[in-house]
């Protein structure tokens, strides 16, 4: 580890014939697909999961909730495969150019379109994380005492203004906890990402880029590292590193709760 | 019913094994069939297990092997976890002084890169490349289809003038080496710039996981241009291109024209086979090509399994082995290297004595 020093973390080559890497882009793309996900999929999943048990009509809540949970049972290279075959061919047929030519002005939607791209693992992994957040999210909601619904129906609030300041707040703190765990998927997972973000170590402004993440270049690299031993090396130091983000993510949002919770008093 | 199927079903097996013990007893005075293991390579891994099946029909010899990559043969020979490995790309001098040069490299079967791209104007009209133009590509210096040099090798293509895209492998393969290996000996600049290697560091192009991870990004967006694996090219019906060799003449990648590569090669006397056949000389020889070797120790130190070893190795040269190869779209080894390899497995020995 001492050969490598600072400079792993700092710099953006990746050339296993001369020695030298750098796991800077990976880094980036590992938080960048991460919170891009965790962006799109927590407003989804929290309204899905405050819909269902309080909006929607009685009959399809069950139904409805089961098919979301068995999207968590899906394994993740079928997720991939889904990608390649059906869901980037959608994105630059329809999403991409639409994207392009109205926020065009943004540097993040800009460039050529390849089609696998840091923003085309982002969605596959919001897809992935929607049934985490949403059912656990869900069954937090309903564990919510009914007193406190019916309370604030009592003193006259419509339901929205039930949800949102009597249930919401009560069940925040699992809340965040159901977010977190989406967000530790999201950081972990690798085969899916691997297939869909076009494994490029760079760094790119825009999201139509191809990038990469640290799960993906282990599992990309590790089998035939053939820059020898020190190729092997810079491998599991990444994966160190990779496991060190997740600790630090984790306490940040750890961190939070705890916040949130010493806001609340002692409820 | 169902017993009685059954019950034969054991008789069966049981008149089989004693079948094969027999065999055995016959063929090499021995009784007790071997269990063998390899690790390595995944490209050849369609033709080795359909050998070690044969070979385990014929001798009821086992061989267990795993296609973990080249990377995982030479590092599992390398610490004697298996009886023998396999590798894409030879063993570097170091890797050898590591296990005491006790290994010889042992070419099985030929591989090769073809050049395939996705251009919808053109179909399936075969191109024709040559040596700079393919490094000039992959270097990123040629991003437009229709760059002079292109339109010059193809007259009468209407090429169109859009964007050229680079797509390669993202995780380390014997397909990546040996295309490295081949713009790295025909172009300084590759060779200064990147080099040869598995895994490299791409100066354009995104990466897919696979053959089929290229082929699929290949397949989605026009203007493409990637390599992969020859068997997987043919197999799978995609557009090949003709690369112009060392003699001049645009050759396809075909069984022959690979076979033909290795056939120009000049093997010194003491040659340890961990030679590049890519840019070989010869009118009709494909240039992306290379052996595929298996790692084998000169001096096992349990004699059965020598013998076992050096049975199949004997048998996996000869032409049997190589009707199947065929079969497989592997291009076998020219007669030529075949003898040389032969003369090599003779001098094989078990437990400090040579072979019978």
């Amino acid at each position: 580890m001492g050969r490598f020093g600072a400079s792993f973390i700092t710099t953006s080559t990746w050339d296993p014939v001369a020695g030298q890497f750098g796991a800077w882009p990976a880094i980036v793309g590992t938080l960048l697909t991460s919170l891009l996900a965790l962006s799109m999929a927590v407003p989804l999943s929290l309204g899905v999961a405050i819909y269902l048990p309080e909006f929607a009509p009685g009959p399809i809540r069950r139904p409805v909730a089961t098919v979301i949970e068995l999207l968590a049972a899906i394994p993740s290279v079928v997720y991939g495969l889904w990608g390649i075959f059906v869901l980037i061919p959608f994105l630059t047929t329809w999403v991409y150019p639409f994207l392009e030519a109205r926020l065009g002005f943004l540097p993040f939607f800009t460039g050529p379109v390849y089609g696998p791209s840091v923003l085309s693992a982002s969605i596959i992994l919001t897809v992935m994380i929607v049934p985490f957040i949403m059912s656990v999210s869900r069954e937090v909601l309903l564990a919510v005492p009914s007193g406190q619904r019916e309370a604030a129906l009592a003193l006259g609030a419509t339901r929205w203004e039930a949800v949102s300041t009597a249930i919401v707040p009560y069940a925040k703190s699992g809340i965040i906890g159901a977010v977190i765990l989406g967000l530790g998927r999201a950081l972990g997972e690798t085969m899916a990402v691997t297939m869909l973000i076009g494994n490029r170590h760079e760094v790119a402004a825009s999201l139509f880029a191809p990038g990469y993440t640290m799960a993906a270049v282990i599992a990309n690299e590790f089998a035939d590292a053939a820059g020898g031993p020190i190729h092997e090396s810079a491998l599991i130091l990444m994966a160190l590193l990779l496991f060190g983000v997740t600790v630090l993510v984790n306490a940040i949002a750890r961190l939070m709760i705890w916040r949130v919770s010493l806001g609340r008093g002692n409820t | 019913m169902s017993l009685l199927t059954t019950r034969t079903g054991i008789v069966r097996s049981l008149l089989l094994t004693f079948t094969a013990a027999a065999t055995l007893a016959c063929g090499s005075g021995e009784g007790k069939p071997v269990m063998l293991t390899g690790a390595g390579a995944t490209f050849p891994y369609p033709i080795y297990s359909k050998w070690f099946d044969a070979y385990y029909k014929s001798t009821g010899n086992q061989i267990n092997y795993q296609s973990l990559g080249s990377g995982a043969g030479v590092k599992q020979f390398s610490e004697g976890t298996v009886d023998f490995g396999a590798t894409d790309g030879p063993m570097n001098d170091a890797e050898i002084a590591a296990v005491q040069g006790k290994v010889i490299h042992l070419p099985t079967v030929l591989g090769a890169d073809a050049v395939t791209w996705n251009l919808p104007t053109l179909g399936k009209t075969a191109l024709k490349f040559d040596a700079a133009t393919l490094a000039d590509i992959f270097l990123g210096k040629i991003t437009k289809w229709n760059d002079p040099r292109l339109v010059a090798l193809n007259p009468g293509v209407a090429l169109p003038a859009i964007d050229l895209l680079v797509v390669h492998r993202s995780d380390g393969s014997g397909t990546t080496f040996i295309w490295t290996d081949y713009l790295s000996t025909v172009s300084s600049e590759w060779s200064t710039k990147v080099g040869r290697g598995k895994s490299v560091n791409w100066p354009v192009g995104l990466g897919g996981k696979g053959n089929e991870g290229v082929t699929q990004q290949i397949k989605q967006v026009a203007g493409t241009i990637g390599y992969v694996e020859m068997i997987y090219a043919i197999s799978n019906d995609l557009p090949v291109g003709e690369i112009k060799n060392k003699s001049g003449a645009f050759v396809a990648p075909t069984l022959e024209s690979v076979s033909a590569a290795a056939a120009g090669v000049s093997l010194p006397e003491d040659t340890d086979f961990r030679v590049s056949i890519v840019d070989a000389a010869g009118a009709g020889a494909y240039p992306v090509s290379s052996f595929t070797w298996l790692l084998v120790n000169p001096d096992l130190a349990d004699a059965d399994k020598a013998k076992a070893i050096k049975k199949f190795l004997s048998w996996m040269t000869g032409p049997e082995a190589a009707a199947m190869a065929s079969e497989l779209h592997y291009a076998p080894l020219p007669v030529s290297v075949a003898e040389r390899v032969n003369a090599r497995i003779a001098t094989l020995k078990g437990a400090g004595a040579v072979l019978p």
